[in-house]
Order: C-alpha cells, then sequence, then structure tokens
C-alpha cells in the first residue's frame, strides 16, 4: 500500500494510491499559479503592454530581452501562460487503472494525464463535476486561444540563466514542468473517457476494491471519496465543506472506521471567516457604485459565483442598487448559469424544495428575468451596445493574467472610483496585481473559501476517528507567514503523516483476511463439532478457484472411477497421485481408556510400561509397541500393515482434527 | 432452505393497483403502492389487510418503494400510509417525489370535488405522506438498515421511473416497475448491469407484442393529425399528463414546424405547463439528445402548443388538443371527447393502454354506443385511432432486459393473464429458468441457495495461491483449513493457526514400521540401492540421500541397520507421521517387496 505525491499543492492535489492490486489516481490537479510570472493577454491591444522594455541582465547582455520584459517594476515572461503539470516521472502513469475526481477544481490536468502518459484506464466523477469541470476547461482554453501569441519562451528556463533572474522567476519552481494550455480536442478526448457516478454508488473495480464518492458539501457534485476492500478502507477527503451553501452537505457518518484517511483540499484562507467576507463584498460593491464607480469580480464560471448572485439578490432592492446592471461576461456564461438550475438532486435541501414546486433553485433565472443581470459570451459583440456605467461585472480569470478580465484591469485601473474585489482564493492578489501597478482603483480582498478550516477539522477528525491520517506537508506547520499561529495546523493523535511533492509513502495497515465464498454444496457437507462453548470449528477440504479476484471454495471432484481393466493390474503398483492432505490432530490419548478399546477389539496381551514422559503400551504378541505421550503418540509396527491401520483409527478415534 | 416470497396485492395477472409484497431474508418490501382505474369502489385500493390482521403496518414492513409517479403504482400511497396507517420510510427518485404528489392531489380532486366521494384522501393527508418519503439517486445504493440495501437504475418510461434492486446479503430481487427498452423522443432506453438477481420482477403489459418501429409508428401518427386538421377535423388526443405528453408534444411541435400549420394546438389545464416545468428542471433524466442541446435549445419550450382554455372545445375549424386523463375515464379529456364524439370529421387518437371499464377501453373495444351518466347514450361516429405510444417494453424489449440482467427466476406481473402464459413459455424456453406469475393474493416462493461468504486468512489464502501456481494447473489442487464459527462469524485459517488460536497443541501421530530387505552386501551399499530404487520410482517427489546414511523421501525417514542375528538381512527402518500417511504406507508396501536385483 502505496501513495504516490505527484502534487505539493495542498488544494490542487494529485495523488496515486497502490491498493491491493488496483492503482489509483486521486485528482489531477492543476498547479496554475506558474501563470503570475507571464504577462498578461489583452484582448484589445494595450499601449502599455505592448511598449515594454526588455529585461537586461546586470552585466548587460540581453540575449533574454524577447522573453522577458519588465513592467511595474517586477520582471514577467512574455509568452503564452503555462501551467504546472504534476509530476509525471514518478511512477509509469500508463499504469493507472482509475481516475477518481473530487471536484471541477481538481481535475484541470486531466488532459495532460489522459492524452499524453499512455494511460487507458477509466475517470470516474459525478454529472456535475464532469459539466462544470468542462465549462471550467472551455473558458480556460477560449481564453487564452482568443490571443495568439506568436513566441513561446523557453530560454529562461535553463537552470543556469534561471539563476541570474530576479525573484520571483529565481525561485520559480518545477519550471521543467510547465507546460502550455491543452486543446479543445483534448479536453473532449480526456471528459469522453469519464464514467458518470453518483453519490453512494459502489463502483467495484477488477472484484478486488470497490470505490465510492460521497457528498463533500463543497461545490456541485463535489465528493469524497472511500476506497475499500473487505478489510481496509481508505478515505480520500478533497475539498469538503460544512457550510450551508448551495451543494448538498457534507457526508460525514460514512467517513468512520477507515484506517487511513488522506486529507487535502482545507480552507487557504484559514482565517477569514466566508460569512464575514460575503458581508464586506456586499458592502464595498455597494459604496463603489454609489459613488459612481465600476466593480470589477474576477471569478471563476461557476461555484461562489452562484453565492454571490443570491446574496445580491437578496441585497440588492434593500441597499437601492436595483438600476445598476450586473454583466457576467464568460464564454460559459451562460451555460454555467443553465447548468446550475438542471442538479436538483446535487443541491441542499432547501433549492431541492424549490425544484418540487416547480421553481428554479436558484434566484439568479429571476436576476436574468428582470434583466438585472446580464451574460455575455465576451467583451465583444452585444456587450459593448449594452455596456452602462457604472456597473458590476463578474469575469476570469482569477488571476489577472487572460481572460476578460484584463481588458477590465486596463480600462478601469486608472480612476479611483473604481474598484476591483477578489473572493476567489487561489491566487495571491498582490501577485495577480504586480503588471498592473501603480493602480488608482481601489482592491478589496474578500477571499471566500467554504472549505473546512482547522477547527472543523479537528472535529471531523474526532467524529470519524482514522486510525492514521495522511495529509501535506503544509498541514502539519503553521503558516509561514504566521509561524506563531499553531492553531492553524492539523493536531491529532498519532500524528498526521505527511507528503510532498515527488514523494513515495508507505501506508500504515497490514491485511490478515480476504473474502471467500464456500459453495451451498461444500458448506452441507460441512460437519462444525462444537469445540468450546459458543465456538464450533470444521475441517474443510475443497478446491479454490480464483476468478476476477474473487474466491470460491468447492466441493472436491469426485474421486475418479477405477481405470479400465487393462490398467487395473498394475493399481497397486501406481505411485499416489495426488497427496491428499490429512489434517493436524490435537488431544491427548487416557492410557486407561486406550487400553480397554485395545481389549475390546481383541487384543488380549496389552502390558502398559510407565516412561518418565507418558506410557509404553507394548502388544506382545505382534511385537508392536506404542509410545503415548501428551503431545504424540508413536506406533512401532513390524511388518503387518493391517495391524498398523487397525492401531492408527483407533487412535485418532481419541483425537481432534483440524 | 434460505426463500424469497412474492404476493401480488395487485398488478398480478392484470394492469392497474401494482403492488407487490416481497420477502427476503427476513426483510418485508412493499413494491409500489397503485390504484386501479377500472374501479370506483374498495377494489380501487390494494387490500392492505392482507399484510397483516393485527399490529401496524410499520412493524411488518421494512420499507416501500415506489417505481414511478403514475397513479397506478402511487395512487393508494396515503390511503395506506395516512388512513390506514405506515410510519416507515418510503423510496422513490426525485422526480417522482415532485410529481408525485400533484398527481395525487389531481386525483382527488377528481374523486372527492367532481364525484362528490367522502372518505378519502385529503390534501393534507398527501403532504405528510410525501414528508415519510426519502429521494434516491440512480445507482445509490441506499442503506435502509444494517443488512437491506436498495439501489435504483433508469428504467425510461417516464420522467424519473426507475427500477429498484433489493438486496439482502447475496440474495435479491430486481423490480422493474414499467420501463421502456428503446429510448423515444424524449427519455433514454432502460438500463441495468449483470447483476444476476435470484430473481426478476417485471411487468409485462406488452408481453406479446413486439411493435413495429417507432419511426413508422411517428409518421403514421403525423399523417392522421394532419390529413383530419386539413378536412377541418378536430383531434383529441388524451394523455396522462406527465410523459407521453411530453413526448408527442415534441413530435408536433417540430412538425409544426416544419410543415409550417398553422391549426393551433392546444394543452388542457394548467397542470401540463407546470408538468414541462419539470422537465426543464429534471432534464438530467432525459434522453440524451435533449440534455446535450437544451443550453442552446429547451425541448420543452413550445411554440406552437398553447394553453387549452374550455371555451376552445366549441370554436369552429380544425384544432388539436391534449387533454386528460389518457383513458377517458373522468375530467377534462371526457368533457371534450363527448362535445366532439357526434362528428365524423373528427378524431380522437388513444396513444396509450385503456384499462377495462374505462370510456377508452370501451371505444378502442369497438363500442360505439355508450351509455353515459344519467342513462345518456353517446353515439360515437368520430374516428378512433389507436397508437401505442405507451412506452412499455414490448416482448422483444422485456427478453433483452432479462438477458442483460440474468436472474434466476423471472415472475410476471402488470399484464393480462393470457398474454403472460404466452411470454412465460417463451422466456422458460430461451433463458431456462422458472418463470411465475401469480395471481392477486397467491404466493409465489422461490428457493435460494446461496453461498456464504467466509473471512479466510491471507496467510492460507496465499499459501493456496502459490501451490496453484505451480505448472502442473490441470490437478484441482485441494486446500486444507479450520472453519471457525464463532458468534456468527465465519473465519477460515491454516489448521496450525486454529490450534493455535484456540490453545491448542498438537498431537504428533508417528509411525515406524521395519522391513526387513535381503541383501548380503554392506550398510551402506544397501542404502545406495535402495536410494537408486526410490528415485526411480518416485520420479515426482525428492529423495534424497542424507550424509548421516539416512534416505528421505518427502519428510519420510528410511534409516538401515543390520539384522542382530542375520548378516545376509538388513532392516529398514521407515518413519513418517500421520500427514504423510499415504506416502509412508506406500513406501513401506513398495519396500517389502524387495529390491530388483542388481544389474552391475
Amino acid at each position: 500500500f502505496f501513495q504516490y505525491c505527484l502534487s505539493g499543492h495542498p488544494t490542487l492535489p494529485c495523488n496515486v494510491l497502490k491498493f491491493k492490486s488496483t492503482t489509483i489516481m486521486l485528482d489531477c490537479g492543476l498547479d496554475m499559479t506558474s501563470t503570475l510570472n507571464f504577462l498578461p493577454l489583452p484582448l484589445v491591444q494595450s499601449p502599455r503592454l505592448s511598449k515594454l522594455p526588455g529585461w537586461v541582465l546586470k552585466d548587460g547582455s540581453t540575449f533574454l530581452d524577447k522573453e522577458l520584459k519588465e513592467c511595474s517594476g517586477h520582471v514577467f515572461v512574455d509568452s503564452v501562460p503555462e501551467f504546472c503539470l504534476p509530476e509525471t516521472e514518478l511512477l509509469d502513469l500508463s499504469t493507472v487503472d482509475v481516475i477518481l475526481i473530487s471536484n471541477y477544481h481538481c481535475m484541470m490536468a486531466l488532459p495532460y494525464i489522459t492524452e499524453y502518459t499512455g494511460f487507458t484506464g477509466t475517470v470516474y466523477a459525478t454529472e456535475p463535476t464532469v459539466q462544470i469541470g468542462r465549462l471550467l476547461m472551455e473558458e480556460l482554453v477560449n481564453s487564452i486561444e482568443r490571443v495568439p501569441k506568436a513566441q513561446s519562451a523557453s530560454m529562461w528556463k535553463n537552470k543556469e540563466v534561471q539563476r541570474l533572474l530576479p525573484a520571483p522567476l529565481k525561485d520559480a519552481v518545477e519550471v521543467s514542468m510547465w507546460r502550455k494550455c491543452y486543446t479543445m480536442p483534448e479536453v473532449n478526448a480526456a471528459l469522453s473517457k469519464i464514467q458518470l457516478v453518483g453519490y453512494s454508488q459502489k463502483i467495484e473495480l477488477f472484484g478486488a476494491v470497490q470505490v465510492t464518492p460521497l457528498s463533500s458539501g463543497y461545490a456541485l457534485g463535489s465528493s469524497n471519496w472511500i476506497i475499500q476492500s473487505h478489510y481496509e478502507k481508505v478515505s480520500y477527503v478533497s475539498g469538503s465543506s460544512l457550510l450551508t451553501t448551495h451543494p448538498q452537505p457534507m457526508d460525514q457518518a460514512s467517513l468512520k472506521n477507515s484506517d487511513v484517511l488522506i486529507l487535502t483540499g482545507l480552507t487557504q484562507i484559514p482565517t477569514a471567516n466566508p460569512d464575514g467576507m460575503v458581508g464586506e463584498f456586499c458592502s464595498n460593491l455597494a459604496m463603489t457604485v454609489r459613488n459612481g464607480g465600476n466593480v470589477l469580480v474576477p471569478c471563476y464560471p461557476s461555484g461562489v459565483i452562484y453565492d454571490l448572485l443570491e446574496c445580491l439578490y437578496q441585497y440588492i432592492d434593500s441597499a437601492g442598487l436595483s438600476n445598476v446592471p450586473f454583466y457576467f461576461i464568460s464564454p460559459v456564461a451562460n451555460s454555467s448559469l443553465e447548468f446550475s438550475q438542471i442538479f436538483a438532486e446535487w443541491l441542499c435541501h432547501n433549492k431541492q424544495t424549490k425544484v418540487y414546486l416547480p421553481e428554479p433553485p436558484f434566484p439568479h433565472a429571476e436576476l436574468i428575468q428582470t434583466n438585472k443581470l446580464k451574460h455575455y459570451p465576451s467583451i465583444h459583440g452585444d456587450f459593448s451596445n449594452d455596456f452602462k456605467q457604472p456597473c458590476v461585472v463578474f469575469t476570469g480569470h482569477p488571476s489577472l493574467r487572460f481572460g476578460d478580465v484584463v481588458h477590465f484591469m486596463e480600462l478601469w485601473g486608472k480612476s479611483s472610483l473604481n474598484t476591483v474585489i477578489f473572493t476567489e482564493p487561489d491566487f495571491s492578489y498582490l501577485d495577480a496585481l504586480a503588471p498592473y501597478q501603480p493602480l488608482a482603483m481601489k482592491c478589496v480582498y474578500c477571499p471566500i473559501d467554504t472549505r473546512l478550516n482547522f477547527i472543523q477539522v479537528s472535529k471531523l477528525l474526532k467524529e470519524v476517528q482514522p486510525l492514521h491520517v495522511v495529509c501535506p506537508e503544509q498541514y502539519t506547520q503553521p503558516p509561514p507567514t504566521q509561524s506563531h499561529r499553531t492553531d492553524l495546523m492539523i493536531d491529532c493523535q498519532p500524528p498526521p503523516m505527511s507528503y510532498r511533492r515527488a514523494e513515495v509513502l508507505t501506508l500504515p495497515y497490514k491485511r490478515r483476511y480476504e473474502k471467500i465464498e464456500i459453495m451451498p454444496e461444500l458448506a452441507d457437507s460441512l460437519v462444525p463439532l462444537e469445540i468450546k462453548p459458543g465456538i464450533s470449528l470444521a475441517t474443510v477440504s475443497a478446491v479454490l478457484h480464483t476468478k476476477d479476484n474473487k474466491h470460491v471454495l468447492q466441493l472436491p471432484p469426485k474421486p475418479p472411477q477405477p481405470p479400465t481393466s487393462k490398467k487395473r493390474k498394475r493399481v497397486s503398483d501406481d505411485v499416489p497421485e495426488c497427496k491428499p492432505l490429512k489434517p493436524l490432530l490435537s488431544g491427548s490419548i487416557p492410557v486407561d481408556q486406550f487400553v480397554q478399546t485395545l481389549e475390546k477389539h481383541g487384543f488380549s496381551d496389552v502390558k502398559v510400561e510407565d516412561t518418565a514422559k507418558g506410557h509404553i503400551v507394548l502388544l506382545q504378541e505382534a511385537e508392536t509397541l506404542i509410545q503415548i505421550e501428551e503431545d504424540s503418540t508413536h506406533i512401532i509396527c513390524d511388518n503387518d500393515e493391517p495391524l498398523r491401520v487397525k492401531l492408527r483409527d483407533l487412535v485418532l478415534k481419541f483425537l481432534q482434527k483440524f | 432452505m434460505p426463500e424469497i416470497k412474492v404476493t401480488p396485492l395487485g398488478a398480478g395477472q392484470d394492469v392497474g393497483r401494482s403492488c407487490i409484497l416481497v420477502s427476503i431474508a427476513g426483510k418485508n418490501v412493499m413494491l409500489d403502492c397503485g390504484m386501479h382505474m377500472g374501479y370506483n369502489d374498495d377494489r380501487r385500493f390494494p387490500d392492505f389487510s392482507y399484510i397483516t390482521q393485527s399490529g401496524r403496518l410499520t412493524d411488518f414492513l421494512d420499507c416501500v418503494i415506489i417505481s414511478h409517479f403514475h397513479l397506478d403504482h402511487c395512487g393508494a400511497l396515503p390511503y395506506f400510509s395516512e388512513m390506514v396507517g405506515y410510519d416507515g420510510p418510503i423510496y422513490m427518485t426525485h422526480p417522482t417525489k415532485a410529481i408525485c404528489p400533484i398527481l395525487l392531489e389531481d386525483y382527488r380532486k377528481i374523486t372527492v370535488d367532481k364525484k362528490g366521494e367522502t372518505n378519502f384522501f385529503t390534501s393534507q393527508m398527501i403532504k405528510d405522506c410525501m414528508k415519510k418519503v426519502v429521494a434516491v439517486h440512480l445507482h445509490q445504493t441506499v442503506q435502509v438498515d444494517e443488512e437491506l440495501e436498495i439501489k435504483a437504475y433508469y428504467a425510461g418510461h417516464v420522467l424519473g421511473a426507475a427500477m429498484f434492486q433489493i438486496k439482502v446479503g447475496c440474495e435479491s430481487v430486481v423490480y422493474t416497475g414499467d420501463y421502456n427498452m428503446t429510448p423515444d423522443r424524449h427519455l433514454g432506453a432502460a438500463w441495468i448491469d449483470k447483476c444476476r438477481p435470484d430473481l426478476l420482477i417485471t411487468e409485462s403489459t406488452y408481453a406479446t407484442t413486439i411493435r413495429d418501429s417507432k419511426r413508422c409508428r411517428e409518421r403514421d401518427f403525423l399523417k392522421k393529425v394532419h390529413e383530419t386538421v386539413e378536412r377541418g377535423g378536430k383531434v383529441l388526443i388524451p394523455v396522462f399528463a406527465l410523459g407521453r405528453a411530453q413526448e408527442l408534444c415534441i413530435l408536433l411541435e417540430t412538425f409544426w414546424e416544419r410543415m409550417n400549420l398553422k391549426a393551433p394546438i392546444y394543452f388542457s389545464t394548467g397542470l401540463t405547463e407546470k408538468a414541462n416545468h419539470y422537465y426543464k428542471l429534471f432534464i438530467t433524466w432525459t434522453n440524451q439528445k435533449i440534455r446535450k442541446t437544451f443550453v442552446q435549445r429547451n425541448m420543452f419550450e413550445f411554440k406552437h402548443i398553447k394553453a387549452f382554455d374550455r371555451a376552445f372545445a366549441d370554436n369552429p375549424g380544425p384544432m388539436v388538443v391534449f387533454a386528460t386523463p389518457g383513458m377517458l375515464h373522468a375530467g377534462q379529456s371526457l368533457q371534450i371527447f363527448r362535445k366532439w364524439a357526434g362528428n365524423e370529421k373528427n378524431m380522437v387518437i388513444m396513444p396509450g393502454y385503456c384499462v377495462q371499464g374505462t370510456v377508452g377501453h370501451k371505444i378502442l373495444s369497438g363500442q360505439r354506443k355508450l351509455e353515459m351518466e344519467g342513462r345518456q347514450i353517446l353515439e360515437v361516429k368520430m374516428q378512433v385511432e389507436y397508437m401505442s405510444f405507451s412506452a412499455h417494453a414490448d416482448a422483444k424489449g422485456i427478453m433483452q432486459l432479462i438477458r442483460q440482467a440474468e436472474p434466476r427466476n423471472v415472475l410476471l406481473v402488470h399484464g393480462e393473464a393470457k398474454k403472460m402464459e404466452f411470454l412465460k413459455q417463451k422466456i422458460e424456453q430461451e433463458f431456462h429458468v422458472n418463470c411465475y406469475m401469480p395471481a392477486n393474493g397467491e404466493t409465489t416462493t422461490i428457493f435460494t441457495n446461496p453461498s456464504i461468504p467466509v473471512d479466510i486468512s491471507l496467510g492460507l489464502l496465499k499459501r493456496e495461491t502459490a501451490i496453484g501456481l505451480s505448472p502442473d494447473v490441470k490437478k484441482p489442487k485441494l486446500m486444507h483449513g479450520t472453519l471457525i464459527m464463532k458468534d456468527n462469524s465465519f473465519r477460515l485459517i491454516s489448521p496450525e493457526q486454529a490450534l493455535k488460536e484456540l490453545g491448542l497443541a498438537e498431537h504428533q501421530l508417528r509411525f515406524t514400521c521395519r522391513v526387513h530387505i535381503q541383501d548380503p552386501r554392506k550398510e551402506h551399499e544397501t542404502v545406495l540401492r535402495v536410494y537408486n530404487h526410490l528415485k526411480g520410482i518416485l520420479k515426482d517427489y525428492s529423495v534424497q540421500h542424507l550424509p548421516d546414511g539416512s534416505i528421505t523421501v518427502e519428510s519420510i525417514l528410511i534409516q538401515a541397520t543390520a539384522h542382530s542375528e542375520d548378516q545376509g538381512t538388513k532392516v529398514l527402518l521407515v518413519s513418517w507421521t500421520y500427514q504423510d500417511e499415504e506416502l509412508g504406507s506406500y513406501l513401506t508396501s513398495l519396500l517389502k517387496k524387495g529390491l530388483p536385483q542388481s544389474t552391475s
């Protein structure tokens, strides 16, 4: 039982579990923080970004000035943005049998794995995960392909060169694993390998292992996974939430009795309370708009945006914002809003009840109907005609490096009336803003991360009591910026086993048993014997059949018919063919009773001698002696086979067979 | 021997009032709780007193499962849970849970408000009943209690229809409810995995029918509607609000669009508009094509189909009206029928099965003079057409499902006895499984023969599989172990481990035989001859000549000593344990025959 850790990012995990005879990949997260090192991709020709000076080394050499540009006092790579892939060399990924996806944020590296490693297995995910995951990928591909970039920089990645660069480029890790974005055909090919599953559905893998997704409460269709055989249970907890937002609540009870609980995807902002953040979000938004400014909300096209729109739905009338237009701009905006309404079964109870009426579960349907919320595929086309200021714009990408958000940063950055509000927790907002500095617009940081915090984790662990906890190393120490906060780490007994990128862990448990089925005919033939009160036993001699990792015991076949007459003569000469196993024996032989038995069977000259350890029973005429001790019997007999067999059977009567 | 008992309280050799009791491994499950549309008296509901004469239903039943929202499958539910009294869990899928109360309320209104019946369930009872419902996902394994689990499979038929697997230990039953094995314009086909249940309880509405291709039927339907409208006639299509209605709406909508037709299409009452909303919100339950394109174009938003007003029925000119209910037994469809029946230009198209006793059944069986309430005689001059659009599996589909699930026994319900008889023979012939078709109140018992799951120690299993890997795989290898039974747990371990666990010592039983051999040679030469002799015969065994002068064959020890009196005789001591009994006994008899004449 091994765990191969392919990603060092605690909320974008990628682990491979070797469990019994199966190889299971848990999530396929793509670390996109690498894009922060790249220049933004402007949708409209940007004079500022197109005239940046090339970066010159201290010694004056200019060979990197095409690849690296200086912008706002930082150095950025001028190239198509790249993402950091999970480790692909730690083990042969073509041996991965299945990939289990826990939520749509954790599947973004899927095309890299399924299309480039020789992967031939199956991917399991819930329907909302697949549909929304597809939307996220579509948006990603679209926003990068919309802005064709002629060059792709690679020289700076040379180790010797990278050493000379200023931070943070100098410290960028795993740059050799950075890759350009995949294409839609690759996305489609990857998604075609997914098999849809429902919560609490038991999926058999090769008869050896059963996997089951459980509701994790974090996003539409998000799941934790149970990986178990009859005797071992591994729980994989990834991106879970105990807050009441739109998804179905987290299923905690089913995580009980785990041998190992792998814990990933905790909140990235453990000090921020999501409810408080939503409140701040609303009040900052209202203040800006009242003062005649615009609000920009860089966001993903699905997830927290549904909750934000719902809050605004309740808030806008009371805050006097009824006339302010809300724009949602994304190539998948319409699909995201439509899809959110059709997953009734994956929603929290309140929303389910609405569907029973039947009403759309999310109020953004009403916002759209009343024209308060409008959605557009991009800033081009209809949007430019409808665009009215002041307004609120929701658009991606939260890294501020590509997508329509780049345009609004350029457009609104110079006015202090405007505000950009960061709600997505995946990127450091200061790093995201770096290429736009100096900015006049206000920046508000309201990260909303509904995933488990450390208080909830410790409560959860007390509740479900796993034997061992495995987690990324980041969770076993306080955050580097708040090293005094020892409450911001996992505290459990025994202490968690931690992992980091490119490590292989041996998981601590040992199997002792396996399931086997006894066929009814065999079961009928067994003769149970009560050996102690409440404990019976039966010796079993049977034929073992193993197929598809399932074991079955059957009655042994009847002995073959005696061979035909020709061969018969030689039967006695034949070497015994199949060595039938004899049972073990236990018990002891009471000498007096044994002698009585012998006499009953016609032995008249029995003589008993005591020895140090037991007795010797002598049959004088037959020149045969039987040594009887506590744990052994020895029959020493001359040339008389029938006699030996008779004595053997008499001795066996006193013993138990195992 | 363990057994499964099945008793239909309804739908036994009949269509309507589906309600089947199943007892499996000590658990009692009720499948469906329907009403019969052919009756207005006590017979419309199942006879629940059969379940238990004394005591509460809740104590006797472990759970109730509703397969889909049609009233012949759930119409008796509020009566059962609120008036007879049942507080246990009721399982159904999400769409069924959403739609079922609406149809029940509709049914209640027709019965109480229009027909004026009393002593019927109330709106509040429907609400209280629905509170007991637990919604299930497709393929989710629902643990009803520690032993009993159920799992839903997609059944097609109507939105949210499901087949259910009921499982206790390794015994299982699958109940199909109503299902459809071919995808239609709005739903997908039923699917089940090879779950090999002990018993498959399947509907058999179309037990003897093999339906022609759907396309032909659709063309036929459109042609008839089109012709009638062209000659200025009115078309009445009695439907149930949800299900076939949506399929036919999609069909007519696209046809109207393509042919640019102007005649109005109406849909009766608000219920259907609401129904379309359900289809939009539960679009994941529809077929793949609709699911894929719903963002661009939602198939359940109709342009040509408008809401019907009672006054429209008297409008001149052609029109098409979808009206409920589907069997013309009450409500708006019957009202419109009475208005239009006298005109031979008009047409009524019955797109589904009609239960005996309904007006629909009467006109389909050729009756043209109907006695209505108050002895009034209604003469039917309009054309009557029957088109089977109801989404039940036909004979081919039923056989296909049996092939998919590979049950050990089949039991037919929800069909007519004569047709069942035919299908039963066919199933028994083709699949060589028993097929049953009990009447209502008749109990069928099926014996199951489950194998017994046991924990085997990994050590023992590995030892055995290692032996199994030896080149000689043809010979069946016997495995030997000890089964320990303690408080209902069964463990199979090696005999050594069993002894150890029970704190018992092994008792070694050993035999030693003296064999006299005539051989004048020196001892060690005799030994060598014995060694060569054995080695030559026992090719498959490990025969060794040890430095101390003894020979071993496997674990059997052979030592030679000189005879004390006779120098020409050597004594071979052959010694073995009970575990090597066969080989030891064989060796002594072999050696007794003496050594072959040496050739040297």
